[in-house]
């Protein structure tokens, strides 16, 4: 299928890349809102260890006499049911969340894109089958499938993160495919051919490179998707296990004390909504920046 | 027009054929036994071999994979190891209230989102559309098992102005028992003219509803105000502004006019999204749903009923595109062409 190119806009002037990136964001202040918070947590993430005030508390430390005590100024966030400090725990799960997106994304893109580019440059039966499957995967809401396959593993991080995996690449196969075929329809491409240039340096050089800007919108769109559907399964019990400071892991244990002693679940569960939060806005505010089409009228 | 509704369906039923596999492979690749599940934990040998040859276990897997499918054509989804009960039947009893559910939360979504999307678009990079935008990345960005402890936490335990679980008061039963006609309590107690049921039903309603439609309510919100900006620029509205309408029609009965198309096939993608959810919020109200069905399958690792909620809830979904593919296509004559 060959698309027309789009007429080119008369009336636009072409600004430096600076100056459009400067005007972009002034006019976009949510992306900037949610560049700093991306960075907030990926700061914590990697100094949870200096800034958490008991790092012990992360992993297996019980303090028997310091069980559900309310936010104090020694426990800003208080205490869990056997005693850890909720805060440290909090700050540790800023590493666990938002590496599991990264994984879950990565797997998704090194099972999707090979096989997007094959279906969209060759053609042919290889993409009836290969579109075929992945109409199966996508008629499934991607958050049922990963729990029917996380409840037949073993509850894990490593099962969580497959089983997702495992739901998220027909999205970026299907995606991919749409671009490559519309590359591969383009007149440079047949002059490649006529060139001589083997095929798979056409690919890697030529329609991978071309097709890819959607793709990269949409994964960081989707990190915020991915957080809230690993946090769910881990809620359900499907995820990390117990001495692990995984977020949706501590909502679903304070869940038990909830009515006397909110904190244990409260401020977890902000964690998750600022962490999804943070992503969501980088991902929308990235999409109106490079897609010119959808951002305001100037 | 014919040729497009059968060429839909066929590629639909091709779906459901592909799910059907998936779910028996997810089943094969189970850990453990399931005739050793099914025959409990302290069965001798022989019994365990027993079950096996009864749940069919015994023979080569192409064979089970073709009596599954006729099974499932059949209406015989397996039965519940934990429930020892036709999983057809519990997915029966359990489904009307979790599509009764999941259709008030999208009632709400749209009453919400539809209009603070044209309002949104209406005045494009203002402080309010900027508050509407955040809020509705808010919504879509809602670990929902969270905010249902959260409001259930202020508005039944602080404030005590919503009950906080169930389907309805239970009192009722006695002096206004419930008439049992389509399963869907709404429906039921309106047609017996059960009117405490149905106000206590609504008002337990709420909080649920309330909380699934966090979801869908920021999609709509955000796919409303992208569409209508789209269509605001169109020489056609243009037109209509040119021949003197007022601008909240040009917005309103216009400009909406062709953002539902799209809206309407993201409402049916996001209610399959949102029966899902279901299953992580129904457990925490104690609603009597497929949510609170599949969570307990997941606690006691009920294989057959997982996988029984998993192809219900895949049917659903294919059948909601598929009703809107045709309903879209009758409605605009280019959709056929393709």
């Amino acid at each position: 299928m060959i698309e027309a190119p789009a007429p080119f806009p008369a009336e636009a002037p072409v600004l430096p890349r600076g100056q459009a990136l400067r005007r972009g964001l002034r006019a976009n202040p949510l992306l900037v809102a949610g560049c700093a918070l991306v960075l907030l947590i990926v700061v914590i993430a990697l100094l949870a260890p200096v800034l958490a005030p008991f790092p012990g508390d992360a992993g297996t430390a019980t303090h028997p006499f310091a069980v559900l005590h309310p936010p104090s100024g020694r426990h800003w966030f208080g205490t869990d049911q056997v005693g850890r400090d909720v805060l440290s725990r909090v700050l540790y799960g800023a590493r666990i969340s938002p590496l599991v997106a990264v994984i879950v994304l990565a797997i998704a893109c090194v099972i999707g894109i090979p096989l997007g580019i094959a279906a969209g440059y060759f053609g042919g039966w290889i993409d009836e089958v290969i579109m075929r499957v992945t109409d199966v995967f996508l008629a499934f809401p991607s958050l049922l499938l990963a729990l029917a396959l996380a409840a037949v593993l073993p509850p894990s991080l490593t099962s969580l993160t497959i089983a997702i995996a495992v739901t998220w690449w027909p999205w970026y196969t299907r995606l991919i495919r749409g671009q490559a075929a519309s590359v591969a329809g383009r007149p440079y491409i047949d002059s490649c051919r006529a060139l001589g240039i083997p095929r798979h340096r056409i690919i890697v050089r030529h329609i991978l490179p071309n097709s890819i800007t959607p793709l990269i919108v949409q994964i960081s769109l989707d990190v915020g998707g991915v957080i809230l559907t690993a946090s769910a399964l881990s809620f359900l019990g499907l995820g990390a296990q117990d001495p692990t400071p995984d977020w949706g892991l501590m909502v679903a244990e304070g869940q038990t004390y909830f009515i006397t002693d909110w904190w244990v679940v409260t401020f977890p569960g902000i964690a998750i909504l600022v962490t999804a939060f943070a992503f969501n806005l980088l991902g929308d505010g990235l999409r109106d920046l490079l897609d010119p089409r959808r951002s305001l009228p100037a | 027009m014919t040729g497009y509704i059968a060429r839909r369906v066929a590629l639909a039923a091709l779906v459901v054929a592909g799910v059907i596999v998936a779910t028996f492979v997810i089943a094969r690749v189970v850990p453990g036994d399931p005739a050793a599940t099914w025959a409990g934990p302290h069965a001798s040998a022989a019994q365990v071999a027993a079950a096996r040859r009864f749940l069919g276990l015994d023979r080569p897997p192409l064979v089970q994979l073709l009596s599954y499918f006729g099974g499932i054509v059949t209406g015989n989804w397996g039965l519940s190891i934990h429930t020892h009960r036709p999983v057809l039947s519990d997915i029966g009893t359990a489904a009307p209230a979790s599509l009764e559910l999941v259709t008030a939360a999208m009632i709400i979504a749209l009453v919400v989102a539809v209009p603070l999307g044209l309002i949104s678009a209406r005045w494009p990079g203002g402080l309010v559309d900027q508050a509407i935008r955040a809020g509705s990345i808010l919504g879509v960005s809602m670990p929902i098992f969270w905010l249902a402890l959260i409001l259930q936490l202020v508005f039944t335990q602080r404030l005590h102005l919503l009950p906080a679980a169930g389907e309805y008061s239970p009192g009722l039963l006695f002096s206004h028992p419930l008439a049992q006609r389509t399963g869907f309590s709404l429906i039921d107690a309106t047609i017996s003219g059960n009117w405490p049921m149905l106000g206590s039903v609504l008002v337990h309603l709420v909080l649920p509803a309330v909380v699934v439609a966090a979801y869908p309510a920021g999609l709509i919100a955000r796919m409303v105000r992208a569409q209508v900006l789209d269509t605001v620029g169109e020489t056609h509205v243009q037109m209509i502004r040119a021949l003197g309408y007022r601008e909240r029609a040009v917005y309103a009965r216009f400009a909406m006019k062709l953002a539902w198309n799209p809206v309407a096939a993201a409402v049916a993608l996001v209610f399959g999204y949102s029966l899902v959810n279901t299953f992580l919020v129904e457990a925490i109200f104690d609603w009597p749903g497929l949510g609170s069905y599949a969570a307990a399958s997941v606690a006691t690792l009920d294989t057959p009923a997982i996988l029984g909620v998993t192809l219900f809830i895949a049917l659903v979904y294919v059948a909601a595109n598929l009703i809107v593919d045709i309903v879209q296509a009758a409605l605009d004559p280019r959709i056929r062409l393709r």
